[in-house]
């Protein structure tokens, strides 16, 4: 072993209501080196950030800074400790100057007054220090987000810091400002500073970090030297080792259907969220989206419902370019869009489950034209047995359903309105094996009928079974399109997802 | 640095100053007009005159820009100066107590009940103007319990306050004037020189950036309440020596011509950017639309209303274009 961890985390532990966060994790940072925090959205990286910054308290394990255990009880008591954090978003006073940024809350003062020459030559010499060239007597928003992000660090790294923690510090800058980024990094390094870095890019990762610690589902799956992992293996072990054992894959063979596309996005894109891509679906064709957590697949597929408003690109829709303004014109054209969060996008928790069920139908119709309560009830039941729903009572309130059981009502609510393209966002992430089968037959049947289906999953060999065709993403760029003709493989596919290429 | 970058790091620097400028130009051709169009208009003591019958508005519209450089508001004022000049009337009037002990008293009574409603706005993390709102009924409700009629006070350290003219070359201002002048000057030092100044500027800029820099963003909090609390309580105090009573129906509005005196001075009511001799602008500026509604003679004194809400449009709609450019 070498030199004494500066930061070493041992069992901690964090739970929010109904969910555990962070479970027993184990965490060492040693002075001088550039360390990675690798895991999906949701694997509890911002927690243990978060736990570390004295944001959260943790409920368990401790932390210690150079052998002492100390306990940090807030982002104040943290950066007294050592430790400081520059947040994807600059947290920092856009209203203030450079110079004022970096010392709020230290400024140097004389008779009791702020000594406002010294404060900006201060600030001035450590900005040089890092070999940079601000003007630190400027407004901080009168900076590009690139300098400011500088600008936070070179105020974390003047208050002494022996641990600086980074968070998706490169997600919004363009190369040459990652470069610049990087310099500042290996620098820092250089004197002795033990970096904490987490980002989604695998190749900045590969770039700058000499080890990583990989989370998964808020437990620690490892700890690597960077030179011990490829990036294959790194994503298995971000993803997990679910697919192995699932080879029974034989009838997924299916014909790929022809015809003309129902619906065509040509370098449809929205910045900030997805790059510019093309997609097409045929009438009775299951499209996958896989990626990472985080990489787009939701943004993409927000774009095709009108949920987020694209800023480049045309959708067209049976060959005619259509603009998708809303989810009202999109359902106007026959798209339905199953969130990814049924909780706080999709479902009326204090509504039953026949309000539920024909809220879309109803929104469709207009209010002007309700539905009488007959044919409410009748739709209700009549679906209530078709998807197996549980209880089989309409009257029930859906908070009081199971998670596969909310996510059929869900379904249940968009197939009534008849859409000729369903999008699915992750319909059975957390749900039971019994109810993820019978949605996963659903979305055969419904595609053996002819209905387009965009189906969004995480989980790999779901994709794989389902789909004629996966499209893959990475970093907010769909990269590949991979036709499943057999010999597509959840290896392959994320293969594809670590290297970016077609293959 | 190339001219070009030069000019527009100028540029992008001054905009924050930007309304400012616009209420000195208006001050200025307000001024300009009135002495063109009015006889006796043009003279330094119609000036003075803006600060001696402003001397209340001022102290309070310094206590808001505090408020309002957080991103807060504060609508008690109006009614804790009511219920200061109550308090004070009540008690040298008809207790018999004397002004020196009174006049402390009313100050720590408004800092308490700025400070209690900054708490209250911190910890339960409710909307300023809710609070504020319960507070501004309390306090003029407060003044009824005391009295349903104007007090008038006839103590003489009260009325030599509201009679002394300190000469100033041929020309005099009121001792409130320098109450008032010296309350600006104290709170320009606290706003620009020190780290409890600065704090707020940071907390109107964004507060959970000034959290996870680990400023004491609890304290600066109430404080400004407090600062407010206090200034509208000096404003009561200056307020009985210039009317000479305590009545509960005094200052009636007078938060708003407080606020309005703070937009037209530049400050966004977003939080962050404003100047507190943007603030004196903004007093001077009222205190002119009033002088020149005087001099005319025939209309009616709600032109004054008219034309400040005129104006406050025109302010908010230039803050909305300026902070809309600094975004792109």
């Amino acid at each position: 072993m070498r030199a004494q961890p500066v930061l070493e985390v041992r069992g901690i532990r964090k739970e929010f209501p109904g969910v555990v966060a962070l479970d027993g994790v184990d965490f060492r940072l040693f002075p001088g080196e550039v360390h990675a925090l690798m895991g999906e959205n949701g694997a509890g990286k911002s927690t243990l950030i978060k736990v570390l910054t004295g944001v959260y308290e943790s409920d368990g394990g401790e932390v210690s800074l150079a052998g002492q255990t100390v306990r940090i009880g807030g982002p104040l008591e943290a950066q007294q400790a050592g430790i400081s954090t520059v947040y994807q978003e600059v947290n920092l006073c856009p209203n203030l100057s450079v110079a004022e940024n970096i010392f709020i809350g230290r400024e140097p003062r004389r008779f009791g007054l702020i000594h406002w020459a010294e404060l900006r030559r201060r600030a001035a010499a450590s900005v040089a220090a890092l070999d940079l060239d601000i003007d630190v007597t400027a407004p901080l928003n009168s900076h590009s987000i690139a300098v400011q992000q500088l600008v936070a660090i070179v105020r974390a790294v003047d208050v002494q810091a022996k641990v600086l923690i980074l968070d998706e510090p490169t997600s919004s800058l363009d190369r040459d400002e990652v470069r610049q980024l990087f310099t500042v990094l290996r620098r820092l390094r250089d004197q002795g500073v033990a970096i904490l870095f987490v980002s989604h890019f695998l190749d900045q990762i590969y770039e700058i970090c000499d080890r990583l610690t990989i989370l998964r589902g808020g437990r620690q799956e490892g700890e690597y030297l960077t030179s011990e992992l490829n990036q294959t293996q790194l994503v298995a072990q971000m993803i997990g080792g679910e697919l192995t054992g699932l080879a029974e894959l034989a009838d997924a063979t299916r014909t790929e259907p022809t015809g003309t596309s129902f619906l065509r996005a040509e370098g449809l894109g929205r910045r900030g969220a997805v790059e510019p891509y093309d997609l097409a679906i045929r009438p009775g064709e299951v499209v996958g989206l896989a990626g990472l957590l985080g990489s787009g697949r939701t943004e993409a597929a927000r774009l095709l419902f009108g949920a987020d408003q694209s800023d480049q690109g045309t959708v067209k829709i049976d060959g005619a370019v259509t603009a998708l303004r809303s989810p009202r014109s999109a359902i106007g054209h026959g798209i339905a869009f199953c969130s990814e969060n049924r909780k706080t996008e999709g479902l009326v928790g204090e509504l039953t489950v026949r309000e539920n069920i024909v809220l879309a139908l109803q929104a469709a119709r207009g209010w002007t034209r309700p539905l009488s309560r007959a044919a409410q009830d009748e739709l209700a039941i009549r679906w209530i047995r078709a998807l197996d729903i549980r209880p089989n009572n309409p009257e029930a309130l859906i908070r009081n359903l199971s998670g596969g059981n909310q996510q059929k009502v869900l379904l249940a609510r968009w197939l009534i309105t008849d859409p000729k393209l369903l999008i699915l966002d992750e319909p059975t992430r957390g749900i039971d094996i019994g109810a993820k089968t019978q949605i996963q037959k659903l979305v055969a049947k419904l595609a053996g009928d002819g209905m387009s289906v965009l189906f969004i999953s995480a989980e790999l060999e779901e994709v794989l079974r389902l789909s004629h065709r996966v499209g893959v993403l990475r970093d907010h760029r769909l990269v590949a399109e991979l036709r499943n003709d057999g010999t597509l493989t959840p290896e392959r596919i994320m293969s594809t997802i670590a290297s970016g290429a077609t293959s | 640095m190339s001219t070009d970058t030069v000019l527009s790091t100028l540029t992008r620097r001054g905009r924050g100053q930007i309304p400012m400028l616009v209420t000195s130009v208006l001050l200025v051709v307000m001024f300009a007009a009135g002495s063109v169009s009015y006889d006796g208009f043009l003279s330094g003591q119609v000036l003075l005159n803006l600060l001696i019958d402003n001397a209340f508005l001022l102290v309070v519209a310094v206590g808001m820009t505090f408020v309002i450089l957080t991103g807060g508001i504060d609508l008690s004022v109006g009614a804790m100066v009511a219920l200061s000049t109550m308090i004070s009337a009540w008690l040298v009037q008809l207790h018999g107590w004397p002004p020196l002990l009174v006049i402390p008293l009313v100050l720590a009574i408004g800092t308490g009940a700025g400070l209690a409603m900054g708490w209250v706005i911190h910890t339960f993390e409710i909307q300023p103007f809710i609070v504020t709102l319960a507070g501004m009924f309390l306090a003029r409700g407060l003044c009824y319990t005391i009295s349903i009629d104007s007090i008038s006070i006839t103590d003489p350290t009260y009325t030599s306050m509201a009679q002394t003219r300190i000469p100033l070359g041929e020309l005099f201002i009121s001792p409130s004037v320098l109450i008032a002048v010296l309350a600006v000057v104290a709170a320009f030092v606290v706003l620009h020189y020190s780290r409890f100044g600065r704090n707020v500027y940071a907390l109107g800029g964004s507060e959970q950036s000034s959290v996870l820099m680990g400023l004491p963003v609890s304290r600066t909090k109430i404080g400004v309440y407090g600062v407010s609390g206090f200034c509208s309580a000096l404003g009561g105090v200056l307020m009985t020596f210039y009317m000479l009573s305590g009545y509960g129906l005094h200052a009636v509005g007078l938060e708003l011509d407080a606020i309005a005196a703070v937009v037209i001075g530049g400050t966004l009511l977003t939080g962050g950017t404003g100047y507190l001799l943007g603030t004196v602008l903004g007093v001077l500026v009222l205190g002119l639309i009033q002088t020149v509604i005087s001099f005319q003679g025939t209309l009616s004194s709600w032109w004054t209303r008219i034309v400040i809400g005129a104006l406050l449009f025109v302010f908010i709609l230039l803050q909305r274009v300026l902070t809309s450019r600094r975004r792109t």
